[in-house]
This record gives C-alpha cells, structure tokens and sequence, in this order.
C-alpha cells in the first residue's frame, strides 16, 4: 500500500471515529464495538469492494451484510466519508422522522439488509454468495461477525453449508475484540484456538491486526485464499479503539455521553492519532 | 401434474425458482441426487436453511424450501419471522406431514400449532390445501406470489373433484346451508364433506367451505356464511387456540357478529402416534363422531 492511500485511510477512519462518538451523545449507541470494527469497514467501502455511492444498484456489486448489527455507526460514519449516506442523517439518530436507530435497516442507503439479531448474517451471506455462483458475476458477499457473536449455533449450520458449495466468494470477518457484551470473551465462553475451529469447518483463515491497514491489504488481496473454501478473516481488534480512556472496557459497549464528555473524548481522539 | 411435476416445469421456465431442502427429499424423490445450482440441500439445518433462502430471495430468486412441518414451523422460527416475515420475502416453506399427518412420529413431529405461528408473522401467507389434489390446483399460484408462504402439505388423496378456479385468499364454497356451515382447512376435508353428507341425510342443511387458505382469510366468504346460516363449525387438525377458530373468532368480535359457534379440533393434548384412520377414531374426527357432535350442540 503507498503512503498517500495509508494516509487517506487513516483520515477517513479519523472522520468516522468522530461520527461515531458523536451518535454516541444523548441516548447513545454502541460505540465501544463499533470503534473495534471502523478500520475494517473504512478498509472495505474505500478502495476493497464495488460497492459505491453510483452503484447500490447494480445486480452485480458486492454485499455486505453486519451481522453484529448493533455496531452500525461503523457502517453509518464511513457511508457518510463516501457519500454513501448524507451526513445530515446522523443528527437524526433516535429520530422518529428518520431510520437511523440501533441496528441496520434497508431505509438507509447502502444497507443491504436489517440486522440486529445475531447470528442472521451468515446464512444470508451463503444465500448471496450461491446466487452469485449461479450468475457467474464475481460478486463477492462480505459478513462482519461478532467474536461473542460465534456462540450462536446457526453460524456453525451456515458455515457448514458454505463448505459444502465451496464459496470461495464467501468473505467471513470475525472482529476478535475479545469482548461480548459484559464480558471478556475467554472469561465466558472460551473461543480460542478459533482459528482452529473454522479450518476444522474447511475454511481458509487468516488471522492478524484489524487496525492495520497494510495488513487488511495484504490479506484482502489474497482472497481467495483458497479456491473452494469460504474465506475468514479474523481480526483482532481493540473495543474502544482510538480512544484510550474508554478503550478495552469491558463496560463500554453500549455509550451514552453529555456533550461535555463528547468535547474530552473528541480530543483525546485526535491527540491519539 | 403432480407436485414434483408442476415444481419441475416452474424450475424449467423461470430461473428465479432454487429448490432447497433440508434433507428431506419425500416430495422431490424424481429430482437428481446430484446437487445442481438450483438444487440446494443444506443437510439437517433449518436456522441456515431459512437464512441462505432468504439470501436467495433478496436477489430475486424463489427458493422452495422443504423441511417437516414441526421444525420448519418451530425451529427456525425467528429466521421465518425475522428474514422472511419482516422483509416480505417470497420464501416458500413446504411443510410436510403436518398435523396429523406425522401418524406414529410422536410429539416431536406433530405440528398442530403451526398454523398458529405462521399466520401470527406479518406478510406471510398460510397454504392449506384439502388434498395432493387441492394442493396441485393452487400450487403455481401460491409459489408465484409474492409474499413468504406456509404450505401445510398434504399427501391425502381424494376422488372429490375440486374448483380449479383458484385464488390467493379465497375459500372454495362446497355448498350452502342455512342451518349450519362447516368451515375446514387441510387434512380433515374428506371427514367434513362425510359428515356433512350425514347431517343432510337427517333434514339439516349444511354448507361446506373449504378454506384453502387460513391467512389471508376469506372473510368475506366467511361473514356471507354467518349472515345465512344459524351455526358455524370449525373443523382443524390443529391445537384449539391460535388456528381456524381463533382466526373466526377474531374476524366475528372485529365485525360485531354473534353466531354460535363449534370447535373440533385437538384440545389442549398432543395425539397418539399411530395410524391416521385410528387417530381419526379416537380424537374424534371420523364423519360418525362429528356428525353426532354437531347434532348434539346445535339440533336436539
């Protein structure tokens, strides 16, 4: 990656932080997990996929689905950076006139399909990925998938099925943040060696820092790994990351902040870059 | 043509139709065992199999999905209602051996409250049919029609012979009484149309509706029958609450219409699993027993 791109994705992921924080103030939204995951969707909307403001309806883009649904500022605050999403939208979060509310829905442009229940998103995801092989078009499906998201049963059945018809244009993210709801993921339900667990289900896996945009590079430039086996990506990535006073909290997931706490983590922000 | 046929020649001329399944082949035993791009079988899944259908459907495709009717109702339900229901996604779920279709399975299989569940998701559309026959008639237009459907499969055979003149919606009227007018759905239309030859050989006029559909409901056709006959009866292989009766009662408080009303249907109790003739005898839905039990109610 040359130094001007890393240098634009660092500002773009900069920009999103702040819209991230911002949709945090009054009522809130859950910024700590969506803070683990903005490196990633600034990575993917800016340069990765074809996906772009002219083409969110071309039958033959790409897909995106976030199943972690309840981490869509890190969807909304990069759509605004690209034009995707107007950015006035979000002073309309928790406004009954809009639909910019805790998870993802189809009245917001670039958003492909509601989520919010865990463990949806893969089996959409293998839909996508099958019609795609019927079409022959190279159309990529993408899931984001919590790491505590992986106690759920149905991301096993799916990821079976995805085995079964080789989806090699199946890229699963995992956003290892270590972090589930109220807890340290491996104090919980232990994952690891996850890794393990996804080859074992006949993926190929690649595992390294979801903050690092060179390594996103690399990595995504490899797909597909292996042909006819579904892609995963695990990542790890920090809760909160970006702004160390609520970074890796085990109690910032959800986030409501005053406009004076919001003024503090806006500078603690930009002094972190 | 036969359910396979007619889902044959829908996969033939329109390439918006997958058939997928669960691994349960019992209705798709003339399609090729080797797994073609239209031909998905997802093992024994349900969550994933309702999850990549409704991937499928988002774009564009039809995807007609074959599991049993206890797990495709209940297993995945919140896959149904979130992926299918709320998007108003045209997945197609086959759903086999429902009610007391599941004969000597056991409680585990026997799905008599799935009519309850589906019809309780927003836009999706609950298929009944009387029979294989019945179910043939309405078949193309149920799996064209945009809306996510529940179709309560039926392998009974019959020699009555149905209107083809079908209609999302619409109940097929068998015939008119003024004294009583059974409404039924799905399995027990044979034992309906016996009990109702019965209580004409005793003088009592009975009409006879085949609903077809329980959701969207004829209401109309329903609300004719209340205003011209004296007492309803609903007939379903279904649990008291949430079916046919529940649907009638809503629809007759909505309308500020009183009529007395009969429901034969499974009470609160799982069947036992034996044969269906037997099942028929003893939850009492042979012609003899519902005859009588209507005669009893409404014509001492």
């Amino acid at each position: 990656m040359d130094k001007s791109r890393l240098e634009e994705l660092k500002k773009i992921a900069l920009q999103a932080r702040k819209t991230i924080l911002k949709m945090a103030v009054g009522p809130g939204c859950f910024a700590g997990s969506s803070l683990s995951l903005v490196d990633i969707t600034t990575y993917l909307y800016n340069g990765y996929l074809n996906i772009s403001k002219d083409n969110l309806d071309d039958e033959n883009r790409d897909f995106v689905f976030l199943s972690k649904g309840h981490t869509v500022p890190a969807l909304y605050s990069v759509f605004v950076e690209n034009g995707i999403l107007d950015k006035s939208r979000i002073d309309n979060h928790w406004d009954p006139k809009d639909d910019i509310y805790l998870h993802p829905n189809k009245n917001v442009p670039g958003i492909e399909f509601h989520s919010g229940s865990l463990g949806h998103g893969l089996g959409l995801a293998v839909g996508v990925a099958l019609d795609s092989k019927i079409r022959k078009n190279g159309s990529k499906a993408v899931v984001i998938i919590g790491d505590g998201e992986l106690n759920e049963g149905s991301n096993w059945e799916s990821l079976l099925v995805a085995m079964t018809y080789k989806l090699d244009n199946l890229i699963i993210i995992i956003d290892r943040n270590k972090i589930q709801a109220n807890k340290k993921t491996e104090d919980l339900v232990p994952l690891e060696p996850v890794e393990e667990k996804f080859k074992a289900f006949g993926c190929a896996v690649e595992r390294g820092n979801g903050h690092d945009f060179e390594w996103l590079d690399e990595t995504f430039s490899k797909i597909p790994f292996e042909t006819g086996k579904p892609n995963v990506i695990i990542a790890d990535t920090l809760r909160g990351k970006g702004v160390p006073s609520i970074q890796e909290r085990v109690d910032r997931w959800y986030c409501s902040f005053n406009e004076d706490e919001y003024k503090e983590l806006i500078k603690e922000l930009e002094n972190n870059a | 043509m036969d359910y396979q046929s007619i889902l044959k020649k829908l996969m033939k001329e329109d390439e918006r139709f997958v058939v997928m399944t669960a691994e349960n082949r019992a209705l798709l035993r003339d399609f090729p065992d080797k797994l073609e791009d239209r031909f998905v079988d997802t093992g024994i899944t349900e969550q994933a199999l309702i999850g990549s259908g409704a991937g499928l459907a988002l774009r564009g495709r039809i995807p007609v999905i074959h599991a049993l009717a206890a797990f495709l109702s209940m297993r995945c339900f919140e896959f149904v209602r979130t992926d299918a229901g709320f998007p108003n996604l045209p997945l197609k779920l086959v759903a086999f051996i429902p009610g007391l279709l599941s004969e000597g399975n056991g409680p585990t299989h026997q799905a008599i409250e799935d009519v309850s569940i589906m019809r309780g998701i927003p836009n999706v559309h609950v298929f009944c049919p009387a029979n294989a026959q019945d179910c043939t008639i309405g078949l193309e237009k149920v799996l064209k029609s945009p809306n996510p459907t529940y179709i309560r499969y039926n392998t009974r055979q019959t020699e009555f012979k149905h209107s083809t003149d079908f209609e999302i919606g619409k109940a097929e009227i068998i015939s008119k009484g003024e004294d009583v007018t059974l409404l039924v759905y799905g399995t027990l239309f044979e034992e309906a149309l016996k009990t109702k030859e019965m209580l004409e050989a005793k003088g009592i006029k009975t009409g006879l509706m085949n609903l077809r559909m329980v959701k969207p409901l004829d209401e109309a056709a329903i609300l004719d029958a209340v205003e011209n006959t004296k007492n309803l009866v609903t007939i379903e292989d279904h649990f008291l609450t949430g079916g046919l009766f529940t649907a009638v009662s809503e629809l007759l408080v909505k309308n500020n219409k009183s009529i007395p009303v009969l429901p034969i249907s499974l009470e609160d109790h799982w069947f036992k699993p034996v044969q269906l003739d037997k099942i028929l005898e003893l939850e009492g839905f042979t012609p003899e027993k519902m005859s009588e039990k209507i005669q009893n109610k409404f014509f001492k």
